[in-house]
């Protein structure tokens, strides 16, 4: 066995290890007493040191692939997406050191698994890097980047737990209407993952050459029946599903599939999770957050932001604006990837200034973190996968 | 200016929410609140303070935060729009096309729009530039506004506020005491803040505990190094602050770099690596496997830098000093005196010298071979006494014939063409022969000798950005700060516990803090149990639950 | 009251200086960034080249004459066809003060001399090698013209092929 193949291993234990961390910390919301500091001992602690076992896990995962790759695991999509996942467990597991609260464990250690998840769809082989990736400073950027995007994660995190305890499921709401789209949208990825896993298991693969935006002839390859055709596509695997339509060679049919099978597959999902529960999926997940101390939930949602959104702006843009200088020579070069971590300093910036000076606490301030971390994933998932630049990971 | 004159008699400027002598609430609206608000320690914010000239509305327009807040999403859209498609500088438009059509061809008719609209070039845009000069102006104002009577208030705090500024905080307590007991719980107070780390202030039956103030300043500190950020940007855009310039080098040449005086640079040679199987170690995967050889390990101009000796003039080549011998990789560049060389580009395989065998046509015996330097070509080649061949015109980039005369595209030797006279024993007055790439003309007749074409050696040729940007400490000072601030001001809380005994017994204890309350509570609880005194209440959560 | 106008009095600085700020950012920006060019009414950049008969020429050494200088290469048709014409306005004013300076833009000693020869040009023809000469006066586009006076100031730039009589009345320009 090899390093690589070690470093796996650790991956999938680390996973296992979270899942049964949320169904534990699920036993220990449920059997919570009134007082924050004395939870339930059992369920909780049992929780923690799976969790901590876990963590543990994940970090050699993260270390032997290092040393394997001789860089820093944060250079493609699976990479990236388990570093973001692991340093959330990191985040939550400092949060809990702080102020021991055990449903942030839940919702946190689930995005967690959904990422990991959503991270090994992609391919996790040890590829070189290119010469412009080769910089140290290109490893510190990337980590402090993620590890300040984990910490505001847990903002979302906190707010989501406040707002499933706070908004009113009595009757129909805007609040409750978005909510229930937060739900739909973690369903959503789950779909991605079980689309992607179905169709790789089945080694589905089907070729088609089509004409590109510089009217070049190439190849591409599909690994999930074709919904959608590259522009003026001809199958070159006999056999397969035909495209239901081309699209303009400005969009890349192949990756607008993915996306439409995952909604498919997720809104099915969906259907089938609210037939079965007849509520809500919000609702149905509302119990586990009944105990919560809300204010203090306000306190660790704005705490989060204070201290992830040093970390952030040192890795996604001073490090960011130092690493550019010595790699392409300016070290602002208005990419999509870098505007983004810009909007996303600004979003949070207002998040800060309307805090502070508007008093836009609890509901308000809860909604701003979910929005906030939407903008992180947007930022992580779209910016990489649509809009090409320097920085896409895409290839 | 109108004064508010507060019960304790003090006179407050016109827009003070709390006292600044005693803390009494001094509008009818802070009276009514059970907690009250604590985020300017009640100064009163200079905009709100002045409404009369032209001048004063625009100051309080920038002061506002709800304006600086709108400024910051106006940004942020505007960033987002100048997503959708990519930017002017990432598209490449042909030459004779119109960039206009370019967008249209490649994104319709939203591309067309976009471009109509400014979109495609939005962050130059004189409209984007305003908006974020005006959150400049904003975040300027806005701290002036707040920041300076804020350092006041806060450097003239008063041990003793009264009972009303005290119940109303978030965190108090109240407990009956006679006035030995209450000496004693003062001490004790002390002692436990003291060993909490709080400066402790007393004065005749009241005490104030403070922690961390310069964290109330954080945000200041923040915003003056964003400014020095901004104005470094800014003065970029002054000639002389900002170099950024390219050039291409081939192999063995040596070239001025543009927008650095006196300096000149040597290409000696340029280097790409590919990766090999050796790097990917065994791993079994298509995708592995498709990089070997394809994907580029390495980037590399091997340079000499040179500098004239003395006050640089142009073209004086006769006394440069070597500096050094330099590799540039890319994410390695070269720096030297404040600029910088970036290994930006490259082309392979640059014709360099062409091998032509003079041959006999019918006996196609050779007569020798001549090698002709396509940067620099002899008039004459001589192979021996009575043969050689005589240059007569050279085309380095031969395009086409134009009135008889051949053209020449650059100075590049992409498509090299020549006239040869060859002077053999046969035919000692010479032919001549037309020879370009995969094309010989005899325009005066049939020739008994051609030029054979044998051989070539090629070069590389670099393309290096030069970069030199003044700015660079001024933006590392501006970024510095602003880490300092944002730290201070999120890493630390400003926590304050005041004590006091009122006349009628009572000992009242109240606690701020402008962030972490879970932290303040633990403070305050400490306090409370050591000093005997009744546990605090929250009044915010006893707010929510009701 | 005088407390309020000391106030008004500060605001009003601050607010000009930074709209003075803004304005001059958004004026380079939309005027096309801030790279230091040689402009009309600059001093010329000082340099030293050697013609094809290996005579030094440098520009400080002609203070008190009109400078001409000429930036070209072979592949630039419109550099080819002024040069006949800039050779006979050479001859008129190479007694009135004018010198003509001609420089190539990094080309081959013999393309050089083939051309000087097949079109009989007689002003003094330089080789820029290092192509420093030309990154001193930022030219980008051949044919490039500077008319120098004698005080060493550049008069006029053109970038675009020239005729006979358009010449001569440039010369007679910068003549002292």
């Amino acid at each position: 066995m090899n390093l690589l193949d070690l470093s796996g291993t650790l991956l999938l234990i680390a996973f296992i290890a979270y899942l049964l961390a949320i169904l534990l910390f699920g036993g220990a919301i449920r059997h919570k007493q009134r007082d924050v500091s004395t939870s339930n001992k059992h369920w909780g602690n049992a929780a923690m040191v799976v969790t901590i076992i876990g963590f543990i896990s994940n970090v050699l995962y993260f270390i032997t692939r290092w040393i394997y790759a001789e860089h820093a695991p944060v250079s493609n999509m699976f990479e990236f997406a388990t570093a973001f996942g692991m340093f959330i467990v990191g985040a939550f597991l400092i949060m809990y050191w702080m102020y021991r609260l055990a449903t942030l464990g839940i919702v946190a250690l689930s995005i967690a698994v959904l990422l990991i998840a959503f991270a090994s769809m992609f391919p996790s082989d040890v590829t070189p890097l290119i010469p412009a990736l080769k910089s140290y400073w290109l490893t510190i950027h990337v980590i402090t980047t993620v590890i300040g995007e984990a910490i505001l994660a847990m903002s979302a995190v906190a707010g989501l737990v406040y707002l499933l305890k706070t908004v009113s499921f009595k009757k129909p709401s805007k609040e409750r209407f978005w909510l229930e789209v937060v739900m739909y949208s973690l369903v959503v990825v789950i779909g991605f993952v079980v689309v992607t896993a179905i169709f790789s298991s089945m080694h589905y693969d089907a070729e088609f050459s089509y004409i590109d935006t510089e009217q070049q002839q190439v190849e591409i390859a599909y690994n999930t029946p074709p919904l959608f055709g590259m522009h003026e596509s001809r199958a070159l695997t006999p056999e397969r599903m035909q495209p239901l339509m081309d699209m303009p060679a400005s969009i890349n049919a192949k990756k607008l599939t993915t996306v439409v099978w995952s909604f498919i597959v997720g809104t099915i999902l969906y259907g089938l999770l609210r037939l079965f529960c007849r509520k809500p999926l919000a609702q149905v997940v509302q119990p586990l957050v009944k105990q919560t101390n809300i204010t203090l939930m306000d306190e660790i949602g704005y705490r989060a932001v204070l201290i992830g959104f040093p970390v952030f702006t040192l890795g996604a843009l001073v490090f960011a604006m130092i690493w550019a200088q010595e790699a392409w020579t300016r070290f602002w070069a208005w990419d999509p990837k870098e505007v983004w971590a810009l909007i996303t300093w600004l979003f949070y910036a207002a998040f800060l200034h309307l805090r502070l000076s508007k008093g836009w606490e609890g509901k308000k301030s809860a909604w701003l973190a979910v929005i906030g971390f939407a903008i992180i994933m947007f930022n992580f998932v779209a910016v990489n996968l649509i809009i090409a630049g320097l920085h896409s990971y895409a290839e | 200016m109108k004064k508010i004159v507060c019960a304790c008699s003090y006179e407050n400027p016109e827009g003070t929410q709390l006292c600044a002598q005693c803390g009494r609430p001094l509008t009818k609206e802070d009276e009514e609140k059970k907690v009250v608000d604590m985020r300017y320690d009640g100064t009163a914010i200079r905009s709100k303070t002045y409404k009369t000239s032209f001048i004063d509305r625009i100051w309080n327009f920038f002061s506002s935060v709800k304006v600086g807040v709108s400024l910051i999403v106006i940004t942020l859209v505007l960033a987002a729009i100048g997503t959708f498609l990519p930017q002017i500088m990432f598209v490449s438009v042909p030459p004779g096309m119109e960039t206009i059509d370019v967008y249209e061809e490649k994104y319709g008719f939203f591309g067309k729009a976009y471009y109509v609209l400014g979109f495609s070039n939005i962050y130059a845009s004189w409209w984007f530039q305003t908006i974020v000069g005006m959150l400049a102006v904003s975040i300027i104002i806005a701290s002036l506004d707040r920041g300076i009577p804020l350092y006041k208030a806060l450097k003239h705090q008063r041990v003793r506020r009264h009972a009303s500024f005290m119940k109303r905080q978030r965190l108090v307590s109240e407990t009956v005491e006679d006035e030995k007991q209450a000496a004693e719980t003062f001490e004790l107070a002390e002692q436990t803040l003291k060993s909490m780390r709080y400066h402790v202030k007393r004065e005749q039956g009241a005490l104030l505990a403070e922690k961390g103030r310069f964290s109330r300043f954080g945000p200041y500190i923040n915003h003056v190094g964003l400014i020095i950020f901004i104005s470094g940007v800014m003065l970029r855009l002054m000639p002389g602050f900002y170099v950024d310039e390219s050039l291409w080098v081939r192999e063995g040449e040596t070239t001025a770099i543009p927008g650095v005086e006196g300096y000149y640079i040597k290409n000696n040679q340029f280097i790409l690596e590919t990766y090999d199987e050796k790097d990917l170690k065994g791993q079994d995967s298509e995708r592995v496997e498709q990089a070997i050889n394809t994907r580029a390990k390495n980037y590399q101009t091997d340079v000499t830098l040179y500098k004239e000796d003395g006050t640089p003039l142009a073209g004086d080549t006769a006394d440069l000093q070597k500096i050094g011998q330099y590799s540039i990789q890319v994410n390695k560049p070269l720096k030297y005196d404040g600029f910088a060389l970036y290994q930006t580009d490259f082309k392979q395989d640059e014709l360099k010298t062409m091998t032509f065998d003079l041959v006999n046509k019918t006996s196609k015996k050779s007569l020798g071979q001549i090698t002709i330097d396509l940067r620099n070509p002899k008039k004459e080649y001589v192979i021996n006494k009575q043969t050689k061949v005589a240059l007569q015109k050279y085309y380095p980039d031969f395009t086409e014939f134009k009135d008889g005369e051949p053209q020449t595209a650059s100075s590049i030797p992409n498509n090299p063409a020549f006239i040869f006279k060859m002077i053999t024993p046969e035919q000692p007055k010479g032919e001549t022969s037309f020879v370009a790439i995969r094309q010989t003309l005899e325009p005066f007749g049939e020739t008994t000798y051609k030029m054979k074409f044998q051989s070539v050696e090629t070069r590389d040729a670099s393309n290096l950005t030069v970069r030199k940007d003044k700015t660079l400490p001024i933006l590392l000072v501006g970024g510095i700060i602003f880490m300092i601030g944002v730290t201070m001001g999120s890493y630390w809380s400003h926590r304050r516990i005041w004590l006091q005994r009122t006349e009628d017994g009572r000992v009242l204890l109240a606690a701020h803090t402008n962030k972490n309350w879970f932290s303040m509570k633990k403070d305050v609880s400490e306090v409370c149990t050591s000093a005997h005194l009744t546990d605090y209440h929250d009044q915010l959560e006893e707010r929510e639950k009701q | 009251m005088q407390r309020k106008r000391k106030r008004l009095f500060i605001r009003s600085i601050i607010l000009a200086v930074l709209v003075a700020a803004i304005s001059y950012t958004v004026y380079v920006t939309a005027t096309g960034g801030s790279k230091k060019v040689v402009k009309e009414g600059d001093q010329a950049p000082n340099f030293v080249l050697t013609d094809l008969n290996g005579k030094k020429h440098q520009l400080s050494d002609y203070k008190g004459r009109g400078v001409l200088l000429n930036f070209w290469g072979t592949w630039c048709p419109p550099c080819k066809k002024e040069m006949p014409a800039l050779n006979e306005a050479y001859k008129a004013f190479e007694d009135k003060g004018v010198q003509v300076i001609s420089i190539n833009i990094a080309q081959s000693d013999f393309e050089v001399r083939d051309f000087v020869s097949s079109y009989g040009l007689d002003f003094p023809m330089t080789i820029d090698q290092t192509k420093s000469v030309m990154r001193a006066y930022n030219v980008d586009q051949l044919p490039a013209t500077f008319l120098i006076d004698s005080k060493g100031k550049i008069k006029r730039i053109l970038t675009y092929g020239i005729t006979e009589k358009e010449f001569k009345q440039y010369m007679e320009s910068i003549q002292p």
